[in-house]
């Protein structure tokens, strides 16, 4: 019980994982889809963030009190990595729904199986 | 200190910036500046390749700030190498590219431009950068380009653009994931570093995780088999000169990243004999080879044809990597160099053919070869090339990938490899049969030549040099790969 009291971000982050993949490969609606693949990102950045948490330490900005005694502070860079992939991910979720407003301009649908058909009879 | 692994990605980046605001002002500027920008890109990797060569390898320290807190650039025999690569190929395709794009999509030039600039900015980031998680930013940046850039194209163009986006957010997403399993067990990104502090880690179940998430990543954007599902369509429906761009070079950026991870992060020591990842590599590049030429054969349309075959080659640079020993290594850098050449100059004719006649399905090519003798030559040379037959490119990394099967006795690669070479043959002699002996209408080609010389001159340029290579390949072997495949002689660990 201790165990999972210790990890339970680990779970969640796995169980947001498995969300997101099921979201990504098992939807036929191209915005589910989406979606699930930021739900997908969302997961890795709590796995970042966790892996910065040192309980008992404070805030990574120089404090008098502390001093220059690193160990006192949270671990900073994975915060800095998450906020370059939050950047990745709005960009990349800019250019998706860009993409779908041309899905939907062409084909007047997001349902994967509507555009599919609609190809066909374009074809 | 020299600059120079810093100012082959900034060269691009810079242009990449320039042109929307040029292309503004005058639509032609964007073509000028992207052309400019990629030839300063090259000559400073060729400066580089040739610096590394006499002097060792360069190290570039981001902002004065020293590894492994700073990010570091590194070029060494195999980053100079493929830098030198993939500058190159991005020059004769965007030189091409002009008419092709003003012929196919006239209004998206400038766009297309800066995100082609983007694109090579971002591919040559992820070769020179020496830091993981710095790749990543590269990565995605490159990612993020040609999705957009795939996007422009046909009706269908969209559609296939954002499966691959998906597709290639879980591999970008998986490869973060592997970087912080790496990060949190090392207390690294630095990749000299991690390599240094792996070792001692080795039984962990973390490092073993990390090594699994970036390997099935980097396999899904070099599109290894069964992960390959993206690339057909994203192949076919964009525009020719995008694909031409993308297609000899994106593939292989991400195996050049494979290399990278087996050769400088893990040591290959690590992913041969405690973790079978390497014979995971090998096993579905065969597959690959083997799907990806009978899917080619299978195919009517010419672009979906040649897509296939990227896959099948995808399979070789697989099979050399998995391989894991210098033979099979110098294979797939090889087949990484001569697939680069044999695939642009394919699509520059698919992109050629296109543009004079508004086809692309194999059974209406007949009598091109009359028509436009000089673009089929070098598709010849190409086809040639691809199935193997010497002095082409291509028999050479075939060549090697068959010493490493051998060497490592695995007589199905061996076996897989020649029946490939088969397979090919039959695909591009069909295609050759149509172009040189079909009987066709006359009155359909009435018009049809080879193509302007801007054109013309990159897809002879390409043929040429995929015969320059089969000549050359003993000194390009000899002086760079074999200093890159160094690691895998003396078993470390």
């Amino acid at each position: 019980m201790s165990a999972l009291a210790g990890n339970y971000t680990y779970y969640i982050t796995a169980f947001l994982l498995a969300i997101g993949l099921y979201g990504m490969i098992g939807k036929k609606n191209l915005l589910k889809k989406l979606i699930g693949m930021n739900i997908f990102q969302t997961a890795i950045f709590l796995f970042f963030i966790h892996g910065a948490v040192k309980p008992g330490t404070t805030v990574p900005v120089l404090d008098s009190r502390i001093g220059m005694d690193a160990a006192a502070y949270i671990n900073p860079l994975p915060h800095v990595l998450i906020l370059t992939a939050i950047v990745v991910s709005v960009a990349t979720t800019g250019v998706a729904l860009a993409l779908l407003i041309t899905i939907y301009r062409r084909y007047g649908s997001l349902e994967e199986t509507t555009i599919l058909e609609r190809m066909k009879q374009s074809s | 200190m020299s600059h120079l692994p810093v100012l082959i990605p900034i060269t691009l980046l810079l242009s990449a910036f320039l042109i929307p605001l040029a292309g503004y002002v005058k639509r032609d500027f964007a073509f000028a500046i992207a052309s400019v920008g990629a030839f300063l890109a090259f000559a400073f990797s060729l400066r580089g390749l040739l610096m590394v060569l006499s002097q060792g390898e360069i190290r570039y320290h981001l902002g004065g700030w020293a590894p492994p807190i700073g990010i570091e650039y590194v070029l060494d025999a195999l980053s100079a190498f493929m830098a030198a690569v993939v500058t190159l190929i991005g020059l004769v395709v965007l030189i091409y590219s002009r008419r092709s794009v003003l012929h196919e999509v006239p209004q998206r030039v400038v766009p297309l431009y800066a995100l082609a600039m983007l694109l090579l900015a971002g591919l040559v980031g992820i070769i020179v950068t020496g830091d993981l998680f710095n790749l990543f930013v590269f990565l995605e940046i490159s990612s993020l380009s040609a999705y957009a850039l795939m996007a422009i194209g046909d009706d269908r163009a969209p559609v296939a653009s954002f499966r691959y986006l998906i597709l290639g957010s879980i591999a970008g997403s998986f490869y973060v994931l592997g970087v912080g399993f790496l990060y949190f067990s090392t207390g690294s990104l630095n990749m000299a570093d991690v390599a240094q502090r792996l070792p001692a880690l080795y039984q962990s179940r973390a490092v073993a995780a990390a090594a699994i998430f970036i390997f099935i990543a980097l396999g899904l954007k070099m599109a290894l088999f069964p992960l390959h599902l993206w690339l057909p369509d994203v192949y076919t429906y964009a525009p020719s000169a995008v694909t031409a761009l993308i297609a000899p070079i994106m593939t292989k950026v991400s195996a050049y990243a494979l290399i990278r991870m087996l050769l400088t992060v893990f040591q290959p020591h690590y992913l041969r004999d405690m973790l079978p990842v390497t014979s995971v590599i090998a096993w579905l590049g065969a597959a690959g080879i083997l799907y990806g030429s009978i899917m080619a054969i299978a195919q009517s349309d010419f672009r979906r044809m040649l897509a296939y075959s990227s896959v099948s080659q995808i399979g070789y640079i697989g099979l050399g990597i998995g391989l894991a020993n210098p033979l099979g290594l110098i294979g797939a850098l090889l087949h990484i160099l001569n697939h680069a050449f044999m695939k642009a100059c394919l699509f520059l004719v698919a992109g050629s053919i296109r543009f004079r006649t508004g086809r692309w399905e194999v059974s209406s090519f007949a009598g091109l070869g009359r028509k436009m003798p000089w673009t089929m030559a070098a598709f010849t040379v190409a086809a040639l090339s691809m199935v193997g037959i010497p002095p082409a490119a291509g028999f050479f990394s075939k060549w090697y990938l068959l010493l490493g099967g051998i060497d490592r006795g695995n007589w199905f690669f061996v076996a897989t490899i020649l029946l490939s070479s088969l397979l090919a043959a039959v695909y591009f002699f069909r295609v050759l049969e149509q172009v040189y002996a079909g009987r066709s209408e006359e009155s359909a080609f009435k018009n049809v030549s080879d193509p302007p010389a801007s054109m013309l001159f990159p897809t002879i340029i390409l043929g040429a040099g995929v015969l320059v290579l089969g000549l050359l390949n003993s000194i390009i072997v000899s002086r760079i790969l074999e200093l890159v495949v160094a690691p895998l002689n003396e078993p470390r660990g």
